[in-house]
Order: C-alpha cells, then sequence, then structure tokens
C-alpha cells in the first residue's frame, strides 16, 4: 500500500533530479572549468549523497513500474502476489542501488 | 422536435469517438506506458556509459558523449524521461492541485520545464557530438 506513494514520491524526486542529468551534460558541453565545478559538487558528501538518492529513486521506480507493467497486463493481483511484486521493488531497488555504487567505486574510483 | 437531441447534428457514435468534450483520451496514458518501456530498454546502457564517465576529465567526457551510439541512447534516455516524467507531474497536480487558475498554471510550469530540460540536454548532446 505505502509503496504506492513512494512511486510517485520517487517520480516527483526524479522530475527535479533530472536537473543534475541536465546540469552535467550543459557542462560537459561548455567546458572544463564547468565540468569540473560539476564534479567537484558530485564529489563532495552532500553531492554524492544526492546521487546515491537520486541512483536509488530510478532503480526503485524503476522496478516498480516493472511491477505496474504486471498488473496492466492483467496479471500478479493475488495478495501473495501483490506482496511478492511489492517487496522484490523494496529490495530489488535497494540491492541494484548498492551494487551499481559498488561497480562504480571499482571502475570509476581508479581513475 | 426541439428536443435536446436534436440540437447536435452530431450521431451518438461520433460523439463516443471524438470523446466529447474532452477532445482526448488515452493517450498520455499510452505515452507513459511507451517512454516507460523504452527507459527500461535504456537503462542498463545508461548507467553503463555513466560508470564510463567517472573520474574522467571533460575532454575524456566530451569525446565519450560525443559518440554517435552514445550520444543516441543518451538523447533517447533524455526524450523518453522528460516526456515520461512531464506525463506522470501532470497526473499528479490533476490529483492534488483542484483549484482552476492554480491546476493551469502547474500544468504550464511542468510543461516548460519538462521541455527546458529536454532542450537544454539535448542541445548539450548535439553540442558535444558536433564539437561547434
Amino acid at each position: 500500500m505505502i509503496l504506492s506513494i513512494v512511486h510517485r514520491a520517487t517520480g516527483v524526486a526524479l522530475y527535479f533530479g533530472t536537473l543534475l542529468l541536465a546540469w552535467w551534460l550543459i557542462a560537459a558541453a561548455s567546458g572544463p572549468s564547468a565540468y569540473s565545478y560539476v564534479q567537484g559538487f558530485m564529489g563532495s558528501f552532500l553531492g554524492r549523497l544526492i546521487v546515491f538518492g537520486y541512483t536509488w529513486a530510478l532503480l526503485h521506480h524503476l522496478l516498480s513500474g516493472i511491477r505496474h507493467f504486471v498488473w496492466d497486463l492483467g496479471y500478479g493481483f493475488k495478495p501473495n502476489e501483490r506482496e511478492t511484486l511489492t517487496w522484490g521493488a523494496l529490495i530489488g531497488g535497494i540491492t541494484l542501488t548498492v551494487l551499481v555504487w559498488i561497480v562504480a567505486y571499482a571502475v570509476g574510483g581508479g581513475r | 422536435m426541439s428536443n435536446a437531441r436534436a440540437k447536435s447534428m452530431r450521431t451518438p457514435l461520433g460523439r463516443v469517438r471524438n470523446l466529447g468534450a474532452a477532445h482526448s483520451g488515452t493517450g498520455d496514458f499510452w505515452r507513459q506506458r511507451i517512454t516507460a518501456v523504452a527507459m527500461t530498454l535504456l537503462i542498463v546502457p545508461v548507467v553503463v556509459v555513466v560508470i564510463m564517465l567517472l573520474g574522467r576529465n571533460q575532454a575524456g567526457a566530451a569525446q565519450i558523449l560525443g559518440s554517435l551510439p552514445i550520444a543516441l541512447i543518451m538523447l533517447l534516455f533524455v526524450v523518453a524521461s522528460c516526456w515520461h516524467m512531464k506525463i506522470g507531474m501532470q497526473v499528479i497536480i490533476e490529483d492534488y492541485v483542484h483549484t482552476e487558475s492554480l491546476k493551469l498554471i502547474a500544468i504550464m510550469a511542468n510543461n516548460f520545464f519538462a521541455v527546458t530540460v529536454a532542450i537544454a540536454s539535448i542541445y548539450a548532446l548535439i553540442k558535444l557530438s558536433t564539437g561547434v
């Protein structure tokens, strides 16, 4: 039940989070000083926290959205199926976020 | 025969087909699903691209983002996400904002925001690809 509003909340977070993506792309297109400013911000503790939150919101919204696809197609309405889908989205979102960040640190941290 | 039905020249079927006063029907519902499927397909390549860019300087990032396949992936993702978020936010506005004037302002602001983010990102990607 509560996951329904979390889907919406993560959607709203991602709505404003696209500003980060746009800012980053514009900075890359602008030049070295703009880009290093973005990198400085994203690399700070606050920046990492925001990007971590963005990663989770994105992946949770994705999995929660796939749950909605299953429902749109007419499946998964039994109580136990609903529970499985919901917990799957919740646990899957957190797990994938941690995995992406481990890979990001393993690949990007060395550069 | 001056009853209510005689006032309209439209047949009931015609009214249903044209969705009456609403003028539009399930278009946004459908587009939200199309963009969702698009992003579901694009998420893995996009995450890979972002990870490829980590720790690189502007020249390195610009070179990667400027390559054609990567620029196309990012363009598709930006278009799908801006479209999707515009529809999603409009649904939220329509659910919670009931004052007509405020609702109109919010929906306009939503459209402006989504289009601005999309165009700004698209412009940046085109600039990175063409090196102008």
